[in-house]
């Protein structure tokens, strides 16, 4: 059923200067599923995301999102009020504020829109903004630094906190970017389980990621880019076994 | 330290009290560092005042605008102009001068903001020298030009004339009927810096401080997590103009003078050096900052080459000239010689101003208590 799709990508063309880095996309992405987009480097993974965030505007085609196309005009702090967070493949955080400000910002922007003027209000009194922000830094196993330096931290943890930031908003649709390059295995497996538990709460996601351990756990669906175009898609078990694949993308690599 | 760090409201109290007793005692403490007159007390806070809202645009979002004199400008043009035509209460001309300059602040803003970093900085320094050379000008009707614009005996002050209010001598402020000279011009112009440290603090320590800081810590992530930066940075730039239009403003309060020298670039520029030198970013730093400028200057500049003669008078007369050759380029005139070099080691030995110096001053002494 058509209703069931959150994300439809339709058409989408990207070309930079000579070089054609999207070609034709038609992707959709049904309620609730995590959708993996796997791909070489350079395949244009991230530029998909980024044209579904406006931070890139295709040539042609269009990515409707909650009855909109994102590609016509829209801001990104208008895509992130629909309903769209992204964590980036290096993270944006904000190094200068402690990792509680840091996860209260995002869930104010959710709370109070793309601007309040909000002077008078003192920020000390926002306890269950507060308690909300602990909640998700204890669940990214952050919580007992929650007053130091956003900056401070190593890469790993700086992406959890991105996480947590995304998280708190409740997206409609999380987009990840490598959300597990740079963390020790105990720190994906830690992710993998989250992701998990987010899956149960229905959230839709998008994953790029290069480690298949990851994919492989989270994926109902998954989408394989090679040079601008998709290649292959379907179930995580038709892809180990595509012949398109393995060529492309997976060479020899054990699955 | 003074961020948007949850802070107590135990703490912001005493820091409140704290800082009204030391303003309000200011005469009295001034004494002993020499600064017990109010000429220069009134610089404290007038100057206080500039830095302390200059400081919510340049401290909390980053923006480093080249041109905030211009609502200096307009803040002393107003006020002149209310003591002209309606009266010489503080009152109104400290409202109408407020009101003015956001106006002026909005519109400014609103093109300036179209760019960001040094394209900022450039554009507000052309508006704020397009505001300075048309009031040499065209606007000289208004702004008096070369001459400045002066509060006059027989001006109309319809408002003075209905109530029957009367002026003797040269017309000064009068706030329902304190005259606004020596300390009581002082004490109007340190209610007027309470109320705005007061503000001030609300913002640091409101939701909307700590997302202009977000967006000096990271904009991108900001537009990308929901947030249109832009009326948030308008927001601050009118907030800090008004600061500044309500600084100017007092200048015309104590003094009925208004001249387009003080909306010059250098008066631009000096307020970043207070705010640098206090600590950016800082609840208390830039008015610090601006009371270690004005003091300095206060001392430095007063000296002339007789003085110095005078101090180095114990040294061998040629010893004495040489001392007073090289000493004499950083005193009177030259005073913004010794400020140069102020700053300069503030900037390379001390990023963080004042407040980053007092900061490792404590942390130091903690250390040494064990």
């Amino acid at each position: 059923m058509e209703d069931n799709y959150v994300l439809e990508i339709s058409g989408v063309n990207k070309t930079f200067g000579g070089l054609k880095a999207l070609s034709d996309i038609n992707l959709k992405v049904k309620q609730g599923t995590t959708h993996a987009i796997i791909g070489p480097n350079g395949a244009g993974k991230s530029t998909l995301l980024n044209t579904c965030i406006a931070k890139l505007v295709p040539d042609s085609g269009s990515i409707m999102f909650a009855g909109q196309d994102l590609t016509d005009g829209m801001t990104p702090h208008g895509i992130n009020q629909l309903g769209v967070s992204r964590v980036f493949q290096t993270p944006e955080i904000f190094p200068e504020l402690s990792l509680l400000n840091n996860v209260m910002i995002p869930a104010l922007a959710k709370r109070d829109g793309a601007f309040k003027f909000d002077l008078f209000k003192w920020l000390r009194n926002e306890n269950q903004l507060q308690d909300e922000a602990m909640h998700y830094l204890d669940d990214l196993g952050l919580a007992d630094s929650s007053d130091i330096r956003a900056g401070s931290l190593s890469r790993g943890d700086k992406r959890r906190l991105e996480m947590a930031m995304c998280l708190i908003q409740h997206p409609k649709l999380l987009l990840l970017d490598e959300p597990t390059a740079g963390m020790a295995r105990h720190d994906t497996n830690r992710t993998i389980e989250l992701l998990k538990k987010i899956k149960e709460g229905g959230m839709t996601k998008i994953i790029i990621e290069h480690d298949m351990h990851v994919v492989f756990s989270l994926a109902d669906h998954i989408s394989v880019l090679a040079q601008g175009a998709i290649i292959a898609e379907g179930k995580p078990d038709d892809i180990k076994g595509h012949p398109k694949v393995r060529e492309a993308y997976l060479g020899t690599a054990e699955l | 330290m003074d961020s948007v760090n949850p802070s107590s409201k135990y703490k912001d109290t005493l820091s409140l009290i704290i800082f009204i007793v030391v303003v309000l005692t200011a005469p009295l403490w001034g004494k002993f560092i020499g600064a017990g007159y109010p000429d220069l007390l009134q610089k404290f806070a007038i100057f206080g005042l500039f830095a302390i809202g200059y400081n919510i645009l340049f401290g909390l979002t980053g923006y480093l605008s080249f041109g905030h004199a211009v609502f200096l400008g307009i803040g002393s043009y107003t006020a002149a102009w209310s003591f002209k035509l309606l009266t010489m209460n503080p009152v109104p001309a400290v409202i109408f001068a407020v009101l003015l300059s956001g106006i002026f602040a909005a519109a400014i803003g609103y093109v300036s903001l179209k760019r960001t970093g040094i394209y900022f900085a450039i554009l507000t320094l052309a508006f704020a020298q397009m505001g300075y050379n048309l009031a040499y000008s065209v606007l000289t009707p208004i702004t008096n030009g070369e001459t400045g614009l002066r509060v006059l005996r027989d001006d109309p002050r319809v408002l003075d004339n209905a109530l029957g209010v009367q002026i003797d001598g040269s017309p000064v402020g009068n706030f329902f009927g304190i005259e606004m000279t020596g300390y009581s011009g002082y004490y109007f112009c340190a209610i007027m810096l309470i109320l705005g440290f007061y503000l001030a603090m609300r913002v640091f320590r409101s939701p909307f401080g700590m997302k202009l800081i977000a967006i000096k810590s990271n904009q991108t992530r900001m537009e990308y997590t929901g947030y249109n930066p832009r009326p948030y940075l308008l927001a601050a730039f009118v907030i800090s103009g008004m600061y500044a239009g309500l600084a100017g403003a007092l200048m015309v309060i104590v003094d009925p003078l208004a001249g387009a020298e003080r909306m010059q670039w250098t008066a631009s520029g000096e307020v970043v050096l207070m705010t640098i030198l206090g600590g950016v970013g800082t609840l208390i730093g830039p008015l610090i900052g601006a009371v270690v400028i004005k003091y300095f200057e206060n001392i430095f500049s007063a000296i002339n080459e007789s003085g110095l003669h005078a101090t180095f008078s114990f040294l061998p007369e040629w010893l004495e000239n040489i001392a007073v050759t090289i000493v004499s380029p950083f005193v009177g005139d030259g005073w913004h010689m010794t400020l140069g070099v102020l700053f300069m080691i503030v900037i390379i030995f001390m990023p963080g101003g004042i407040m980053e110096a007092i900061r490792r001053l404590t942390a130091w002494v903690k250390r040494m208590r064990g």
